[in-house]
C-alpha cells in the first residue's frame, strides 16, 4: 500500500481524509486506485494534476511507487 | 562566480562558444514566420469583434466575396460543432459561435491574392451584433450581480450558489494556521493587484498554411511546440493529427504565449475553403495585443505571521484571477503553488478562484502566475520586516527553504539552492553601493518548478564523423547551443563538430513545446540518452573490425578503444573512422531516446535592485540590477545569463509600464507598443547576474532549467525599492509615473 498525500480540497470527495492509501506499483495504479476508491476524485484527475515521488515531479504513469516513498499530487503545473 | 570561474571536470559544458544562430540571425539570413512564401500563396485578413461582449446576429460576406481576387471567407460554420473541454475553448477563442468574448474575438477571416486587398475585403464584411453587459476587471467579475460571461462554465470544484463568473476554486495548506498567527509577534494582512500584461514577443504570429480537401496539409509557424500547433489545430478542424505536417521557423520570442494556437487555424480553414491554395496570416501588434497572449490579472489578499526576530510562524494567501472568458486558463493553481515556496512555514494555508472575464483566453507567460504571487507575498514581508526593523535578505535567509523541508504545496523538498543563492546574494557587492536622496534598495527572492515532459531526439552520425541532432524543441533560449554541447561532452568531439537541428512534426515522435524551462533540461537529457546510444553501437562496429566481443570495447575522447590489455592491441578507431566505414559494415549508426522526462529540479532566485525615482514626475530609474539563481548546472553560461537578464528585464516592464488598459466600452485602449511600453535598452542598467550551481541529481549533467525563475522576483523588488525611495507603499502594479506621483503626494498630505 502507498500513502497518497491529496491537497485539502479534495477531502470532500474522499470522506474528509487527506491522506488515502491504495495498492499500486507505479504511478497509474496509483491515479486508477485513487478513482476507484473515491469516484469523486475522477474529473479533477481527469483535468490533470502534477504527481511528485519524495518532493520530485514525475510525468510518467510507470514510475514506480512503494510504501517508502513519499508521494503529494499537486495542482496541476504547466510552464511558460 | 561566473560559470567560467568554477574549476569543472568538463571539457566543453561551462564554456560559451559561439552560438550557431548568430550569424544567420546577424545577416538576416534567419526565416521566421511571415518569410515563408509559397507558389500560388493567398494572404488572409482576419475580421475581429469591436464589443467586449456581443451576440453575432448575422454575418453577410457577399460584398467581400464579389470582388475579384477573393478566394475564401470563413466563419465558425466552417468548423465542425461537438468539441469539448480545452478543444473547445481553443476553437472558440480562434473563431467565436454565437458570442464574441472579448473586444477582439475573431469573427471571420478572408483569403484573397493580396495582403491589401485582403484587408480592404475584409472591411467589406458586414457583421450585426447585439451589444451584451461585459465585465474587465477581476474584482468586479467575482461579484454576485456581474454581467455573466458565460453560463456552465465552471468545473467540479465550484460550490454552488457561488458567483456566476467563478469557475474554479482551489484550497490546500498544512499545519496549525491560529495556532501559528497566536505564536507571531506582528501579524499584518494586505491586499495586492496586479494587471493583465502581454509575453510583447519582437515577432507577431505568423504563419503558412495549406490544407487539402483530402485532410492533410502543411504549415510552417513560429511556434514554441510544434506538436502543440499539430495536435490543437487537427482538433479544431476535425482532421487527423498526422494529415498534417507542422514545421517551425526561427522565433523571435515566445515567453509561453506561442505554446498554443490562435490564427493557425484560420489559415488552415481558409486554404481547405480556397481549393487547398496555402495561405499566409501574419497578425498585426494591434491584433497580438488584442487577440492573444496575455497573463492573468490578479487581486490577493496575503496574511503574515512573524516573530520579532524574523521567523515567519504562519501564512495565508488568498488570490482571485481572471484568465478570460475561458476555464483553466488562468495560472490560480501556479500561483498559490508558487506563493510561499520560498520559507519554510510551520503553517500555511492557500484560498482560490478563478474567474471569467471579457478578456482574450490568457496563456502562459514565464513562470505562469509566480510574478503575482511574488509581487503580494515578498511586498508584506518586506514591510514586516522594515516594521520591525530586521535586514530583509536576513529574514529571507533566517526562513529559507532547504533539502529535507516541507515545501508550502506539500512534499518535501529534494535537493535544491536557495540557500545558496541568498548567501551569493549577500555577498554581491551591489549591496555595498551608497544610496542617495530619492534612491531606494529593494530585495526579494522567487521559485518556479521547471518542467520535464514528452521528448523525442534523434542523432546521425555523418560519413566524416560529425554529428547531426534532430530536435524537437525550437529554441527559443540557445538550446542548440547547449544541447551541442551536452553531446559533445558525451562524446568527447569539439562543439563545432555537432549540428543541432529544430524538426518538423514527421521526423520525430511527439515533443512537447519549449516550455516549462525545459528544453535544455528535458531535450538535453534524451540528447545525451541518444549519443549513449550512438556510442554502444560504434563501439559494437569496433569490436566487428577488431573482431573481439563487444563488451570489451569501452568509448573514450571521441574513440572506440580496447577495455584493457586482454582485449588486444589495437589503435582507437575514432568517429571519423567509425563513420567513414559505416557504409560497409551495418550502415547508417544513430542513436536514439524517447521519455517523459522525471528527475526534474526546482530553481530559486534573488535579485537587487537600485531605484531613483524622481519626485516631480514620479518616473523610477533603475540604477543597479542583480540577479542570483541556481542554474543546476550552467551548459553555455552566457545563454543562461541572458535568461537571467531577459527575465529581469520583462519582470522591470510589467512592474513599471506594462498594463492592458480598458475604455468603459471595454475596448482595448493601447493595443501599439507606442501605448503599451516595453522596456527599451535606454531605460536599463547592465543587468549584473550571478550564476549559482547547486546541480541537479535528475540530469546527467545537472542542469535544471533557468528561463522562468528570472521574472518571478523582479515585480516585488522594484516596489519594495520604491517604496524605500519614496517612503510609500504601492500595492498595486505597475508602478507607472501618475501613480507613484500620486502616492508621494498622498504620503505629503499624510
Amino acid at each position: 500500500m502507498v500513502k497518497v498525500h491529496l491537497w485539502s480540497g479534495l477531502r470532500r470527495f474522499t470522506d474528509g481524509v487527506e491522506v488515502v492509501q491504495v495498492s499500486a506499483e507505479t504511478v497509474g495504479q496509483m491515479l486508477d486506485g485513487l478513482v476507484a476508491a473515491h469516484p469523486g476524485l475522477a474529473p479533477v484527475i481527469a483535468a490533470g494534476v502534477s504527481v511528485t515521488i519524495d518532493g520530485v515531479l514525475t510525468a510518467s504513469r510507470f514510475s514506480a511507487v512503494s510504501a517508502a516513498h513519499e508521494i503529494y499530487l499537486i495542482q496541476r503545473i504547466k510552464g511558460g | 562566480m561566473a560559470k567560467d570561474e568554477i574549476k569543472s571536470e568538463y571539457r566543453l559544458i561551462g564554456t560559451r562558444p559561439n552560438r550557431p544562430d548568430g550569424l544567420d540571425k546577424v545577416t538576416g539570413r534567419a526565416r521566421y514566420g511571415a518569410d515563408m512564401t509559397l507558389p500560388g500563396m493567398l494572404f488572409a485578413a482576419v475580421v475581429r469583434s469591436p464589443h467586449a461582449h456581443a451576440r453575432i446576429l448575422k454575418i453577410d460576406a457577399s460584398a467581400a466575396v464579389a470582388l475579384d481576387g477573393v478566394k475564401a471567407v470563413v466563419t465558425r460554420a466552417d468548423f465542425p460543432t461537438g468539441l469539448t473541454g480545452e478543444d473547445w475553448n481553443l476553437q472558440e477563442n480562434s473563431m467565436a459561435g454565437d458570442v464574441a468574448l472579448y473586444d477582439g474575438h475573431a469573427v471571420a477571416a478572408i483569403a484573397a491574392t493580396s495582403r491589401l486587398l485582403a484587408e480592404d475585403a475584409a472591411k467589406l464584411i458586414k457583421i450585426d451584433y447585439e451589444v451584451l453587459p461585459h465585465v474587465i476587471d477581476v474584482d468586479d467579475a467575482i461579484r454576485p450581480d456581474a454581467p455573466v460571461v458565460r453560463t456552465g462554465a465552471a468545473d467540479h470544484s465550484v460550490p454552488a450558489g457561488s458567483p456566476p463568473n467563478v469557475v474554479k476554486c482551489l484550497d490546500f495548506g498544512h499545519g496549525d494556521i491560529e495556532a501559528g498567527f497566536a505564536a507571531a509577534d506582528l501579524v499584518r494582512e494586505q491586499t495586492y493587484k496586479t494587471e493583465a500584461t502581454h509575453q510583447g514577443y519582437i515577432e507577431p504570429h505568423a504563419c503558412v498554411a495549406q490544407l487539402g480537401a483530402d485532410g492533410k496539409g502543411e504549415m510552417w509557424v513560429c511556434t514554441q511546440g510544434q506538436w502543440y500547433i499539430r495536435r490543437m489545430c487537427a482538433a479544431v478542424l476535425g482532421i487527423d493529427a498526422s494529415g498534417l505536417r507542422v514545421t517551425p521557423s526561427e522565433i523571435g520570442g515566445g515567453f509561453g504565449g506561442k505554446t498554443i494556437i490562435f490564427m493557425e487555424p484560420l489559415a488552415l480553414a481558409l486554404s481547405r475553403k480556397a481549393g487547398g491554395r496555402p495561405v499566409k496570416l501574419v497578425m498585426s501588434r494591434s491584433d497580438v495585443l488584442r487577440a492573444t497572449g496575455p497573463t492573468a490579472s490578479a487581486s490577493m489578499d496575503v496574511k503574515l505571521g512573524m516573530t520579532k526576530d524574523g521567523k515567519l510562524t504562519a501564512a495565508k494567501v488568498n488570490f482571485r484571477m481572471q484568465g478570460g472568458a475561458f476555464l483553466g486558463a488562468s495560472p490560480v493553481g501556479e500561483a498559490l503553488s508558487c506563493a510561499l515556496a520560498c520559507y519554510d512555514i510551520p503553517a500555511v494555508q492557500h484560498d482560490g478562484v478563478e474567474v471569467l472575464a471579457n478578456r482574450p483566453k490568457a496563456a502562459a507567460y514565464r513562470a505562469p502566475g509566480s510574478p503575482m504571487a511574488a509581487f503580494a507575498v515578498e511586498s508584506l514581508l518586506d514591510e514586516m520586516c522594515h516594521e520591525l526593523g530586521l535586514d530583509p535578505l536576513d529574514v529571507r535567509l533566517k526562513n529559507a527553504v532547504r533539502e529535507g523541508v516541507k515545501a508550502s504545496y506539500g512534499p518535501t523538498y529534494a535537493k535544491i539552492g536557495l540557500v545558496e543563492v541568498l548567501e551569493a546574494t549577500k555577498a554581491h557587492p551591489n549591496l555595498l553601493a551608497k544610496l542617495g536622496p530619492n534612491q531606494g534598495r529593494g530585495i526579494a527572492s522567487g521559485f518556479w518548478f521547471n518542467h520535464g515532459g514528452e521528448t523525442s531526439v534523434s542523432l546521425a552520425i555523418g560519413e566524416d564523423g560529425t554529428v547531426t541532432v534532430s530536435a524537437g524543441t525550437p529554441d527559443i533560449g540557445g538550446s542548440r547551443a547547449s544541447l551541442a554541447l551536452m553531446v559533445a561532452e558525451t562524446l568527447g568531439i569539439e562543439y563545432e563538430a555537432v549540428r543541432v537541428n529544430i524538426v518538423e512534426t514527421g521526423a520525430l515522435g511527439v515533443n512537447e513545446p519549449s516550455h516549462g524551462s525545459r528544453a535544455t533540461f528535458a531535450t538535453g537529457k534524451a540528447a545525451v540518452e541518444a549519443a549513449r546510444h550512438a556510442m554502444a553501437e560504434m563501439c559494437r562496429r569496433a569490436a566487428k573490425e577488431w573482431g573481439i566481443d563487444e563488451e570489451a570495447v569501452v568509448w573514450k575522447d571521441g574513440a572506440a578503444m580496447p577495455a584493457g590489455p586482454n582485449a588486444g592491441k589495437f589503435p582507437p578507431m575514432s568517429i571519423a573512422e567509425i563513420g567513414a566505414k559505416m557504409g560497409g559494415n551495418g550502415g547508417p549508426i544513430s542513436g536514439h531516446h524517447e521519455t517523459n522526462a522525471d528527475g526534474v529540479g526546482a530553481s530559486f532566485g534573488a535579485h537587487v535592485v537600485d531605484v531613483e525615482v524622481d519626485p516631480e514626475t514620479g518616473r523610477t530609474t533603475i540604477l543597479r540590477y542583480l540577479v542570483v539563481q541556481d542554474a543546476g548546472r550552467a551548459i553555455h553560461p552566457a545563454y543562461v545569463e541572458g535568461q537571467y537578464q531577459g527575465g529581469a528585464v520583462q519582470g522591470i516592464g510589467w512592474a513599471l509600464n506594462e498594463e492592458y488598459v480598458y475604455g468603459a466600452n471595454g475596448r482595448l485602449q493601447n493595443a501599439v507598443f507606442l501605448d503599451y511600453r516595453i522596456p527599451v535598452a535606454s531605460d536599463l542598467p547592465m543587468i549584473d547576474t550571478v550564476i549559482v550551481e547547486v546541480p541537479n541529481p535528475g540530469h546527467p549533467y545537472g542542469v535544471r532549467g533557468v528561463g522562468e525563475t528570472g521574472i518571478t522576483p523582479p515585480l516585488p523588488a522594484i516596489a519594495n525599492a520604491v517604496a524605500m525611495a519614496t517612503g510609500a507603499r504601492i500595492r498595486s502594479l505597475p508602478l507607472s509615473p501618475p501613480k507613484v506621483l500620486a502616492a508621494i503626494k498622498a504620503k505629503g498630505r499624510g
